[in-house]
This record gives C-alpha cells, structure tokens and sequence, in this order.
C-alpha cells in the first residue's frame, strides 16, 4: 500500500523532473556538458553617405526569416535619427529617419547570429503569382523556353534545375540569347529566371545573402534562388541549377528590391563585416528561452548575482553527498558517526583536496580524541567538556595551519575550512563509544565516516555532474525519487550479507 | 554475493532495511516510543500492568540533585546505575558492594573500586545527556541489582545476563540468552562482545551461542557449555513478554528480562527496536517467523493463549 504510493510518487517526481531536462536540452539548447561553446557572428553592415539638403530617408532590409540560424541579438546606431521597424511583404525593413543632418554620416545596423539546425523556414505558402507582363518580343522567347524546359522535366524541382541548364548553357539557343541580353549581373539573372518561372505559374524569389566564415571586413552579397513546390521552399544555385545552399549561408533579404535606399543623400557606401566569436552555450539558451517568453528561464540560476551562484554550485552538490550517504549505509551497511556528518566532511575535502583532506581530518581527530581523554580525567560537565573540546579543536586548526606554514606547506593552511562544530562532535562521540564499546566500535565508525566522506567527495567532484545538476537543478528531483525508492529498499545490506553468512551456509 | 542474498532470503533472514521498513514502521508507531526509550516511563507503566521489575531506589534529574546520591544508595549496598533514555547498554554502571574499609568506596562488577565521587561524576554525565538518544537532557535511575539465578553462574563473567524475547503482535517470536563476558565488561550486550544463546521457544532449553557473529559452544572466558541449559519458569518469561505488547502497544518489541534468583524474571526494560543477531544466535531466520505470525494473528488472544501457540509453532 505504502509501497505503491512511493512508486507512484518517485515515478511522478522523476517525469517532472526529466521532461524539465529534456525541454531545457532539447528545446531550449541548455548545454549539457560544461564549457559547450556555440560559434556566434556578429554581422555589421555600415551604410555611408553624403547628406543632401533636405530630410532625410534611409531604408535597410534586414534579415527575417534565417533557415539553419537564429538571432542572438540586433541592435543600430545612429545618431540622432528616428529608427523604426517596417514589414513590406516577405520581409522586414530598417528605416531611420532625421530632418537635416550635416556632413558625411554613418548609419550601423549590427546582428549576431548563431548556428541552429532546427531554426526551420516557418514561411507560409505563396499564391501562384500571376502571368508576368512582358513584352513582345522577350513574351515569346519566353514562352517557347518555358515549354520547352516542361518537356524535360516532370516537376517543380527538375523543371528549375532544366530552365537554370537552359539559361547557363554556353552555347545558347536565340530565344536565350535574348533573354540574357539584358542581365549584367548576377542579380539580373536571378531575376530574370524568376520572371520566367513566373510565367510557369512557379513562385520563386531571389535571395541574397553571403557565407559565414571567420572575419570578412566586406561580405560579398551573393543572389541565390530560392522556389516554392507547394511543401516547402527550396534552394538553386543559380550559376549550376544545382538544387543547394551553401554551407553557412545566411539570407540577408528576399525579394528584388535593392539593400539600402537612401532618400536625400548622395555617394553612398555599404558594406557587410563578419566578426566570429564563441560564446557561452548558457547564455545563448538564455537568450532564446526569453525570446520564446519561457518562464523556466526565469529560475535559472544563471540568473542569480555570480557570487550567489558560487554558494549554489556548491549547496546543489549536497544531495549528491547525501546520495551517497544512503547508498553507503543502507545498501552497504557502513557504520558512521552523525547522519550527515561525511557529507561535511566531504564539503570541507573541496578545498584542501582529497589527500590533504583525509590526512588534516585524521590528524585533527586523532589529536582532538587524545585532548578529549586528557579532558575526560577531569570530570567536566557535558556542556562545558563539549564546548572545551570545541576550542581545543580551534586551538589545534590554528596550530596545524601555523606549523604547516613555517615548513612550508601551505595546504595546511586549508585545515582552517573544516566544519569545526562537527569535528569537535565528532570526536566527543568517537570518544564515547571508545570508552564505552571499545577501540574498535570507535574506530570502526571512525573510518566508516571518513570512507563515506571520501566517496562523497569524489561523487560531488565531479565537475560534469556539478554542471549538469546547476543548469537542470530539476534533476535533484530525480534525485528525490532516488531516494525515495532507497527509502523502501527491504533488501539486505551488502555487509550483512558477511555477517549473516553462517546461517546462508545451512 | 546474489547467491549469498538468495540463500539468507530463501533461510528467512531479516535484515535491517527489512526489519526497520516493513515492521518496526508498520507496527511501531513513533508517539509510543517513549513508553520505551524512558525506562522510568516503561518501569512505571510495567508495575502498574502487574508485571515485576528491579525495585527502584531513586530517580536524579537534574545536575542539582546529583549530591542526593549517596541519601538514596545509604541503606543498599548493591545497586545499578543507569541512564533513563540510554541504548545498548550504554552508561549502565553495576555496583556489588562498598569497599570493607570505606563506606563510600564502591565495589563495581568488574571488581574495580571507585569513589562516590566518580559515580557523581558519571551520573552528572547521565543527566547532561551523554548516553541518551536524542543528546537531550536525561534522568539516572538507580535501582535494586538483580542477583541473578545460579543456572547461570557457570557462564557467564560478571554482569548480569538477560533473556532478550522478541515480540511480534503480541507473539513471542524468538529469544535468546545474552552472556557477559569479559570483552564485553560484564555487559550483556552481544554488539560489546557478549555471547548471545539462542533458546528453544517450546522447551527454555538453549541452543548454541553466537560471539561476533560466530556460532560457539561453550563459554569464551569459563569455558562452561552454554547449550542446554534450561531457563528456570519459562512459560512465565514468555507470557510476561508478551504481556509487552499490551502494556506498550508496540508491534515490533524486544523484551529483556533478569531471572532474579528471589524474586523470579524481572522486566529490565523493552527496546522498540531490537537488533538481529539474535538470528545467528538461534541459526533460524525471523523473517520466517513474523510471516507465520501473520497468518495465525488472531487479536482476540490474550498473552497467556498467545504464548501457547507461539510454543508449539515455534518449538523445536
């Protein structure tokens, strides 16, 4: 009956627990070994120009919709123009404004981005766009291209990557000749050949971008073609009729319309800079959770002042110790002194290390017991003797950090960062089950404690685990059901298994 | 090591996680333990069930009625000190008689002389709290000392030894005899080093004896045979022990018991959480024997009848 409530419980605590850690890691993108570093680049375009008399209007597209990256940040600088964010279709739009401005100026409009394959293309279908209008004689250069392409191909993909063929061949045909009269730039051809997938009743747009890679003072814009099959928008490489996008490419902007308009000003001058940097995978899960308004973030501890997260980093850890309290004395059956004075212990090895830990613990008890059976010849009331071997535990701290200094030893010095309360307690118990059980019950749980200690300390060193358990702190849940579960455990403990052997061999 | 823990399991061991989950949890409900971590609370409640128990001389409580000692010890020469709350044995202090020479030089069981004063002191220490449970501040009884019956003079050193019954709803489930020795100091207490001695539930005849988990025959320091000897009124032992469960109300109890070699078994005091050697002591599993009672569990037994089945089902 019992029984079942705790597995139901444990069996709740440890779902909640892991579908927090699960959204966080998936979702979210909270890194689940330490120092996970995410590339990050900032993309500064600078527009320049000559101001005119009058007011003036200056026009920017701006990345909306990036497949394979998310935004990190943007932000601009300008000054003393007003800013504003306009939406024409399939798009977003910068505009700053000023009613006079003197001498050159320079406008920055500044993103950082960062690598995210599950950033998906979340655009929506488009209409079929309607029949170009086109002049005679290109209407019938086109017309005959375009059924002659659908001859050769069967659908969306097969009939952009023939047309692109068509277009690019070197030796081209006189309807194609025409067609390309006019194209200067690669842009021009982009467009062209959305034009005349238009006339297919095939919606395609151009889209111009540039690779991300290390530092670039000037990105080159490249135009890309990009075609909806009815599911999705795909990509062509415009210059091969391959159907792909470069590795890292970011879209900057869709559409015809040029990068930069500016009204009002003369000799303008723009260019892209790429500047690569690593940053903290933390922080960027950070960013993305608030854009995506989760609350969870709100409760991270990442969001507490840096020293708060140093107590914490060490305060999570404790349940861990505590774990491993349960296991070493319910499923092993090790004897110790107080319940969790191992796990102090433990806390007080993270400062002068393992070693130096169980070599000050032993000395400080091992000369606090031999104070505590001189102290005993006195008959001293309990609280008094208690409070007397607590100072005595002080005095011998002080002692040991001042010899360990002299000989050089500066480890000793860290004695001064064990539990001293519990050390003194410590040995007040130890020193009456001396007197009591004997020498072996004592040291027995003596070293019981310092082996749990030990165990403890190693389990709450662990630095992926004391980085998985600060950034998913829901895990201490599981951890709870852990317990839990340990806490109905009927079975033997590993040390009975030896101390009931005699009866096993009957 | 499984094949160890299937073979234990399939001898009806239990073992501590066991012991503490499944019964002491279940059938030890906390707010009665003080009946039984207070032994001046269990003396009481005992006499007033009409079951017997080492005369009481005088309870100190606190630090200031410590020199009330030697008033309350004046017209005895024998006596037990001991802490109201402690466990295992701890803190007890047997005094057998006063020096010849000095009225307040006191003879311990070990032999050894101590002044009044050093008795002050350890049950200053008693009232501080030293040996009780919980650190809190505690009471010292002292109390009549039992003379204990000759059956067992040839085995055991010094001390006092004591019938230890398990009690299962009401049912004696299994028992032992506990031997001191002189590892254990005259205690009889098997985690010191004292012998523990299974007993037969049907006949009081013992089986053999365990030392540290050890199955042994005879004696370590006399050398006398522990097995065999048959405990004088036994069917009264058991039936008071089962009368525990009445008085207590605990499910899961450990009654432990002097023979006085005048006044007959003693109650010296019930624990609510007994140890589990007394399975290498009696080479049988208790797991086995608290299932059987819960089959036959019929609550409308009083200890006498309940005490006669547990005989037969449990007899050798």
């Amino acid at each position: 009956m019992k029984q079942r409530y705790v597995y139901v419980l444990a069996a709740i605590l440890t779902v909640i627990g892991l579908s927090i850690f699960a959204y966080k890691w998936r979702v979210l993108g909270f890194p689940i070994v330490e120092d996970e570093e995410t590339q990050v680049w900032t993309i500064e375009s600078a527009i320049k120009f000559d101001s005119g008399p009058g007011s003036i209007k200056v026009k920017l597209n701006i990345p909306t919709l990036t497949p394979g990256f998310r935004t990190h940040n943007e932000n601009s600088v300008s000054r003393g123009y007003g800013f504003s964010l306009n939406y024409p279709s399939g798009g977003r739009e910068a505009q700053w404004a000023i009613r006079r401005a003197d001498g050159p100026q320079t406008i920055y409009y500044r993103i950082s981005v960062y690598e995210d394959d599950t950033a998906e293309l979340s655009d929506t279908t488009p209409p079929f766009p309607p029949p170009p209008v086109i002049e005679e004689p290109l209407k019938t250069a086109v017309d005959v291209v375009v059924s002659d392409v659908r001859e050769h191909s069967a659908d969306t993909a097969s009939f952009t990557t023939e047309l692109l063929h068509y277009m690019n061949d070197p030796s081209p045909g006189p309807n194609v000749e025409l067609l390309m009269s006019e194209v200067e730039s690669p842009s021009d051809f982009v467009q062209t050949v959305t034009t005349m997938l238009a006339a297919a009743r095939i919606p395609a747009r151009m889209i111009r971008g540039f690779r991300l890679e290390g530092r670039q003072r000037s990105a080159q814009v490249v135009p890309w073609l990009e075609v909806h099959d009815g599911d999705r928008w795909r990509y062509f490489n415009p210059a091969t009729g391959e159907e792909n996008i470069p590795d890292k490419f970011l879209i900057w902007w869709r559409g015809s319309e040029p990068l930069v308009s500016v009204e009002g000003g003369s000799n303008v001058e723009f260019h892209f800079a790429v500047q690569e940097y690593h940053l903290d995978a933390v922080a960027i899960a950070e960013r993305q959770a608030r854009q995506q308004d989760s609350n969870l973030v709100d409760f991270s501890l990442y969001s507490l002042p840096i020293q708060t997260q140093a107590v914490y980093g060490v305060l999570l850890m404790i349940p861990i110790g505590a774990l491993v309290m349960v296991l070493m004395r319910n499923f092993v059956g090790v004897h110790a002194f107080g319940t969790f004075m191992p796990v102090l212990i433990a806390l007080a090895f993270r400062e002068t290390k393992l070693l130096w830990g169980v070599v000050l613990f032993t000395l400080l008890v091992t000369l606090g017991l031999s104070i505590r059976f001189l102290l005993e010849r006195l008959r001293l009331l309990l609280v008094p003797r208690l409070s007397a071997v607590l100072i005595v535990v002080v005095l011998l701290m002080l002692l040991i950090s001042l010899v360990s200094h002299q000989l050089g030893m500066e480890t000793g010095l860290s004695v001064a960062l064990f539990p001293m309360v519990i050390i003194a307690m410590t040995i007040e118990r130890m020193s009456v089950i001396w007197e009591e059980r004997g020498a072996v019950d004592a040291m027995h749980a003596g070293f019981g404690s310092l082996a749990i200690a030990v165990f403890a300390f190693i389990a709450m060193g662990q630095r992926w685990l004391e980085h998985l358990i600060f950034t998913f702190p829901e895990l201490l849940l599981v951890i709870l059901a852990i317990t839990l579960l340990a806490g109905r455990y009927t079975g033997y403990r590993l040390f009975e298994l030896s101390r009931f052997k005699e009866l096993a061999q009957k | 090591m499984f094949g160890v823990a299937k073979q234990l399991r399939k001898a009806g061991i239990l073992g501590m996680n066991e012991r503490n989950a499944d019964y002491i949890m279940r059938y030890n409900p906390r707010r009665l333990y003080p009946l039984v971590d207070d032994k001046a609370l269990t003396k009481k409640i005992a006499l007033a069930a009409g079951m017997a128990v080492p005369d009481l001389y005088g309870i100190i409580d606190n630090q200031g009625d410590v020199k009330r000692f030697g008033d309350i010890v004046a017209d005895y020469d024998s006596f037990v000190v001991k802490p109201a709350q402690g466990s295992g044995g701890d803190g007890i202090v047997v005094v057998t008689g006063r020096s010849s020479r000095k009225r307040d030089t006191f003879r311990l069981a070990s032999g050894v002389l101590v002044s009044e004063d050093e008795i002050r002191y350890h049950i200053s220490n008693i009232v501080g709290g030293q040996y009780s449970l919980s650190g809190n501040l505690d009471k010292a009884l002292i109390e009549y000392c039992v003379q204990f019956d000759p059956v067992f003079s040839e085995v055991s050193y010094q001390g006092v030894p004591d019938v230890r019954v398990i009690v299962y709803r009401g049912y004696p489930a299994m028992a032992m005899v506990r031997l001191p020795t002189r590892a254990s100091d005259g205690k009889a207490n098997l985690h010191q080093g004292a012998v523990g001695a299974g007993i037969d539930l049907g006949t009081g005849v013992t089986l053999s004896g365990v030392l540290d988990s050890h199955i042994v025959e005879d004696h370590p320091d006399t050398g006398a045979l522990i097995t065999g000897l048959e405990i004088p009124q036994w069917d009264f032992i058991l039936e008071q022990s089962a009368r525990g469960y009445e008085v207590t109300g605990l499910g899961y109890l450990g009654v432990d018991i002097v023979i006085d070699r005048e006044l007959g078994p003693l109650i010296l005091e019930m624990n609510a959480r007994p140890g589990l050697a007394i399975q290498i002591a009696n080479q049988s599993g208790l797991a086995t024997r608290v299932e059987r009672i819960d089959e036959i569990h019929d609550p409308s037994l009083g200890p006498a009848e309940r005490t006669a089945i547990a005989r037969k089902e449990f007899g050798h």
